[in-house]
């Protein structure tokens, strides 16, 4: 294990280029689902807007 | 050949496209769909890094340091393959208007600009050990860090409009000028003596390299394309809820989605 995390002596250059790798990756997909919460939300506070114009 | 025979492949053809081109169907469509490229996605990832980080054998010239390539690689191919696809979706987007292809164009562009930083980075981590230098101006690495700037413009040039239709137009147009970079990417290591290597893995006559390397190498290939799969779906149901927030079915969605309490 502990040869496998060394890298031959090349560790801190490929560990970091994995943790960049998942970490743009998993920030694209957060950013994504916080988008969809906040457009679901919009719309929801959108629609009760409207709704209680219609009905006072 | 009877007229009212059952709709031919071309009729097919028709139906799907302008079904797909629907919002609400597109929407549904793309979430049946996005678990499969999520399942896809990870275990292609989990048997390509086994393979990568496990099983092959250390580069005789290079060391472990080598193994950046299982990813540095298949985000490079992402990099043109998300601009092309984004430049062509732009196409049809500018040409029949068609709004889902406007969505895919704009939607894939964050995804391939995350590929191209990707790739600039891994690349910058891979130099260092290998020519001593985290950067240099060489055609290789220029050219991609224009991709990345291409990618940046068509972002910027979106969100710089008041009417997002209008901006998805005007950054479609940059973004079909910008494939010029395409090619200079690619060929960038022939036209010029680079500092970064040649190709290694061909489409053509043999790759120069060994297929305990190769096999990794194409399966995060692969994962990687089933990533943007993955994205891109995700993305473009947000923004079709986002652009048709007025219409009856994105409405529907809201008040389904509704958390309780």
């Amino acid at each position: 294990m502990d040869k496998f995390l060394a890298m031959g002596g090349y560790a801190v250059y490929v560990w970091p280029a994995y943790a960049a790798f998942f970490v743009v990756f998993a920030a694209d997909l957060i950013a994504t689902a916080a988008r969809r919460r906040r457009v679901l939300k919009e719309l929801r506070a959108r629609i009760a807007r409207q709704s209680a114009r219609r009905s006072p | 050949m009877n007229a009212h025979s059952s709709p031919t492949l071309w009729n097919r053809l028709v139906l799907w496209y302008h079904q797909m081109g629907s919002p609400p169907y597109f929407y549904a469509f793309a979430g049946r769909w996005r678990p499969w490229f999520i399942a896809a996605t990870l275990i292609t990832a989990v048997i390509g890094l086994y393979g990568g980080l496990l099983l092959a054998p250390a580069d005789y010239q290079q060391g472990d340091a080598y193994r950046i390539i299982f990813i540095h690689v298949p985000c490079a191919w992402m990099s043109l393959f998300t601009y092309a696809f984004m430049a062509g979706c732009g196409l049809v987007g500018l040409v029949w208007r068609v709004k889902l292809a406007e969505i895919l164009a704009m939607e894939s562009a964050p995804i391939g600009a995350a590929f191209t930083f990707v790739t600039l980075v891994t690349g910058s981590l891979w130099g260092k050990p290998m020519w001593g230098a985290w950067w240099t101006w060489d055609a290789r690495l220029t050219s991609e860090l224009v991709l990345l700037f291409l990618y940046l413009g068509v972002i910027g040039l979106y969100h710089a409009f008041e009417d997002t239709r209008q901006g998805a137009r005007a950054a479609a147009f940059l973004a079909l000028i910008g494939v010029v970079n395409l090619p200079i990417v690619h060929y960038s290591v022939v036209w010029w003596n680079t500092l970064h290597q040649g190709t290694t893995v061909r489409l053509f006559g043999p790759s120069r390299i060994t297929w305990s390397m190769l096999w990794p190498l194409l399966t995060m290939a692969l994962s990687t394309h089933l990533y943007l799969g993955w994205s891109l779906l995700g993305r473009a149901r947000v923004a079709l809820l986002e652009l048709e927030g007025g219409k009856d079915w994105a409405r529907a969605i809201a008040l389904k989605d509704a958390p309780h309490g």
